[in-house]
C-alpha cells in the first residue's frame, strides 16, 4: 500500500503538472480538493483519466468519483480493492 | 421547430467516436449533393462546403456587392477545418487548410470580397461576439456591410474532448430541465448580413447594444454566481433600458451552465421574461451557435413567435426563470441574446424590431 | 477624432528575448520555446504555480502580460470591468490542437485529456490572464494571417469612444511548433498618460511591432 501511495503521488504530480511540488509535500490522508493542492474540476477529470489509463479502472458516477478522489489514500484503496495494485 | 422536431439522434459513426452517441449531424451525401449545385464537392472540405453554402444563400438577392470596399466578411468558428489534422485529409487538401485565417481567405476569394476577412474565435460566444464586432465596425464608419458566417462541424476531435469533460448528455439535451444531464453536440452554419443601407434589409430588425465580460474565475467552469454574464446583461440594459420581451439563452443543458444563466438572469431582474434555449433542436453548434441562434431571434421578432425549449419539461434550476414550454404567438419588439463559454467569456446582445 | 488613447507600456517576447519598453530584460539563446518560457518564469521569480498547467500559448500570453504590468500599478487605476483584453494571432491554438489529436490517434490507447482539450481554444489565454489580474471587461480573440495593427486600433478605439473600456491589453501572441512571438501593449484612453510612450495609433503600434523583428 505504501509503495502504491508513493507511486500514485508521483503520477499525480506528473499528470497535473504540479511542477513545484514533490511527493513528500502531499499528505496522503488530506483531502485533495479542499485547499490542499489547490486542485480544480479539470484536475478531478484528469485524475479519472489517470485511473483509467494506468490502472484500467473506471469511475462510473460522480458520487463514486467524490469518494475515490478524496485523497491519495482513498485512490490507493480503490485501486487495491479492485485488485489492480 | 413548430412541429416539435429535433435533429439530435443516436448515432454510430466510427470516424467520430468509438461508441454510439447523441448528436445533431448533417448528412454528408445530402450536403455534397447540395454543394454540387454550387461547385465541385471534391475540391472543398466538409466545413468549407457548409460555410460556402450558407454564405451563398444569404447573399442571394441581398443586393450586396462583394467587391465593395465598404464590405467585410467575418468568420466565427472555434475549430474550423480541424479534421485536416487527420492524415488522409491533410494529404487530400494540404496542411495550410487547417489555419482559420486560410479558411476565411478561401471564403473571401470564393465570393470576391475585397477586404481581408476577420476570424472571431472566442469559444461558445464566438457567433454573438462576431455579430457585435460587425455592428461596431459599421457604427465606427469603417464598413457599410458586414457578412457574418458562423460554422462548426462535429469531428472526433470535438467529440472526444467534450466526452473527456464528461459534459455530454445520455440522450437529447434537456435545457433548464430537472433531469438535464449534459449537452448534445451539433453541427451547422448560419449567416447574418448587417447593413447600413436600408434597401439591403428586409428583416426590419436592428442590432442594438452589446456587452462582453469575463468571469475571471475559471477557464472551464462557469462562475457559480453568474458574475460575468450578469455584468454583460447589466452593461447592455444600462445603455439601452428597454423592456425585454424575450431572452434567447445559451441553455446548453449542462448542470452548471443553466444554473449559472438563471442566476445571472435573476440578478439582472429579468426572471419573469420568457426565456428559451434552441439547443434541443440541433444541439450545441459551438462557434456557429451564436449566429444560428441570432438568426432564430430575428425570425422570432419578424414572425411574432416565441419558440418553446425543446427537451424542457420540469423546472430544474435554483432560481426559477420563465422557460418557454409551448409555442406562443405574440408581438415582440426587443430580444436579448446571451451566451457564455470556456475561458470565462460571456456576452449579451440586443435585437430590436423597427 | 476624440481621445484616441496612449500606449503606456509595451512588451515583446520573441527570438528568445524579453523586451519591455524598448529595454532588453532577458535573453537566453538556443532554447526551445517551452524551455525558454519556463526560464522567463523562473528568472523573474513569478509566483503562480498554475503557470505549469498552462499550454504554451497561455504561458506566452501570461508571461507577456506579467512583464507588461510588473511593478506599474497600471491596472489598479481602473475597474476590472473597464479593462479589456483584445488579442490576435495566426495559428489559433494549433500547438495544443495537435497534442489533443495525438491522444486520439490510437483506439487501443485512447485517452483524450481534459487538461489538454480545454486549451484547444485561443481565448483560454484571455481567461488565464483575466483570472490572474481580475480583469472582467471584454476579452475577444481574433485570428488573422498577419499582425493587423489598424484592425486592433479601430476595434479598441470604438470600445474607448463608446465608454465600454477605459484601458486595454492588446497585441499579438502566436505559437506554432518552434516559432513563437508575442507583442503586447497596454493602452489607456486617458489623454494625459503618466508615462505613456506613444500615441495609440496603427502606425505606432506597427512600428513597435516591426522593431527588432
Amino acid at each position: 500500500m505504501e509503495q502504491l501511495i508513493q507511486k500514485l503521488k508521483e503520477e499525480i504530480i506528473d499528470a497535473l503538472n504540479l511542477s513545484e511540488m514533490n511527493p513528500e509535500q502531499i499528505d496522503d490522508k488530506a483531502p485533495l480538493f479542499i485547499d490542499g493542492l489547490g486542485l480544480d474540476s479539470i484536475d478531478a477529470l484528469e485524475l479519472t483519466v489517470l485511473l483509467e489509463k494506468k490502472y484500467g479502472l473506471r469511475i462510473s458516477t460522480a458520487e463514486e468519483g467524490k469518494k475515490v478522489l478524496y485523497s491519495v489514500r482513498s485512490m490507493a484503496e480503490f485501486i487495491t480493492a479492485n485488485g489492480k495494485a | 421547430m413548430l412541429a416539435d422536431k429535433t435533429g439530435i439522434r443516436l448515432t454510430r459513426d466510427e470516424k467520430i467516436a468509438p461508441g454510439p452517441f447523441y448528436a445533431s449531424l448533417l448528412d454528408t451525401s445530402m450536403l455534397q449533393d447540395q454543394f454540387a449545385t454550387l461547385d465541385d464537392p471534391g475540391k472543398f472540405t466538409r466545413f468549407e462546403q457548409l460555410a460556402l453554402l450558407s454564405v451563398h444563400s444569404a447573399l442571394s438577392g441581398a443586393g450586396i456587392e462583394p467587391a465593395d470596399p465598404k464590405t467585410l466578411f467575418i468568420l466565427s468558428t472555434t475549430k474550423g477545418n480541424i479534421d485536416i489534422l487527420q492524415k488522409e485529409n491533410e494529404r487530400k487538401f494540404g496542411k495550410e487548410r487547417v489555419y482559420l485565417w486560410h479558411t476565411a481567405r478561401l471564403i473571401q476569394h470564393y465570393f470576391g470580397f475585397r477586404n481581408e476577412p476577420v476570424v472571431v474565435s472566442n469559444a461558445c460566444i464566438s457567433g454573438v461576439q462576431a455579430i457585435l464586432t460587425g455592428a461596431r465596425l459599421i457604427r465606427a464608419g469603417l464598413y457599410e456591410n458586414v457578412i457574418i458566417n458562423g460554422t462548426d462541424i462535429i469531428t472526433e476531435f470535438v467529440m472526444s474532448g467534450f466526452s473527456s469533460f464528461k459534459s455530454l448528455s445520455n440522450g437529447p439535451c434537456r435545457p433548464f430541465d430537472k433531469t438535464r444531464d449534459g449537452l448534445s453536440l451539433g453541427e451547422g452554419s448560419g449567416t447574418i448580413i448587417l447593413s447600413k443601407n436600408p434597401s439591403h434589409i428586409d428583416s426590419h430588425v436592428i442590432v442594438g447594444e452589446g456587452f462582453s465580460s469575463n468571469d475571471a474565475n475559471h477557464i472551464s467552469g462557469p462562475s457559480r454566481t453568474g458574475e460575468g454574464l450578469f455584468i454583460a446583461i447589466e452593461g447592455v440594459m444600462k445603455r439601452s433600458p428597454v423592456t425585454v420581451d424575450f431572452i434567447s439563452a445559451h441553455g446548453t443543458a449542462t448542470s452548471y451552465n443553466d444554473e449559472m444563466e438563471s442566476m445571472a438572469i435573476t440578478r439582472a431582474g429579468l426572471q419573469t421574461v420568457p426565456v428559451n434555449s434552441f439547443k434541443g433542436y440541433w444541439g450545441h453548434t459551438l462557434g456557429a451557435a451564436g449566429v444560428i441562434e441570432s438568426v432564430m431571434c430575428v425570425y422570432s421578432l419578424r414572425e411574432k413567435v416565441l419558440l418553446h425549449t425543446k427537451g424542457y419539461h420540469d423546472p430544474g434550476v435554483t432560481n426559477p426563470v420563465a422557460v418557454i414550454d409551448k409555442v406562443i404567438h405574440r408581438e415582440i419588439s426587443h430580444c436579448l441574446k446571451i451566451a457564455s463559454g470556456f475561458g470565462g467569456c460571456n456576452i449579451a446582445l440586443l435585437f430590436h424590431k423597427k | 477624432m476624440t481621445n484616441s488613447g496612449f500606449i503606456s507600456r509595451f512588451c515583446s517576447i520573441r527570438n528568445n528575448t524579453v523586451v519591455v519598453n524598448n529595454k532588453t530584460e532577458f535573453f537566453r539563446p538556443d532554447e526551445k520555446p517551452e524551455k525558454f518560457l519556463t526560464g522567463v518564469y523562473q528568472h523573474f521569480a513569478i509566483q503562480y504555480p498554475k503557470f505549469y498547467k498552462m499550454d504554451i500559448l497561455s504561458k506566452l500570453g501570461f508571461l507577456s502580460v506579467e512583464l507588461l504590468l510588473r511593478d506599474t500599478g497600471l491596472l489598479e487605476k481602473y475597474a476590472g470591468h473597464k479593462t479589456g483584453i483584445i488579442l490576435m494571432n495566426a495559428s489559433s491554438s494549433l500547438d495544443t490542437d495537435r497534442r489533443h489529436q495525438e491522444s486520439i490517434l490510437d483506439r487501443a490507447n485512447y485517452f483524450p485529456s481534459p487538461a489538454v482539450f480545454v486549451y484547444t481554444l485561443p481565448n483560454i489565454m484571455i481567461g488565464e490572464i483575466s483570472i490572474r489580474h481580475k480583469i472582467t471587461g471584454e476579452g475577444t480573440f481574433f485570428v488573422r494571417e498577419r499582425f493587423d495593427a489598424s484592425f486592433l486600433v479601430s476595434y479598441i478605439r470604438q470600445l474607448f469612444d463608446t465608454g465600454i473600456l477605459q484601458c486595454c491589453i492588446t497585441g499579438w501572441t502566436e505559437t506554432n511548433g518552434d516559432d513563437y512571438e508575442s507583442v503586447m501593449y497596454f493602452v489607456e484612453k486617458t489623454d494625459r498618460p503618466m508615462d505613456g510612450i506613444a500615441n495609440f495609433d496603427a502606425a505606432t503600434i506597427q512600428k513597435l511591432y516591426d522593431k527588432v523583428k
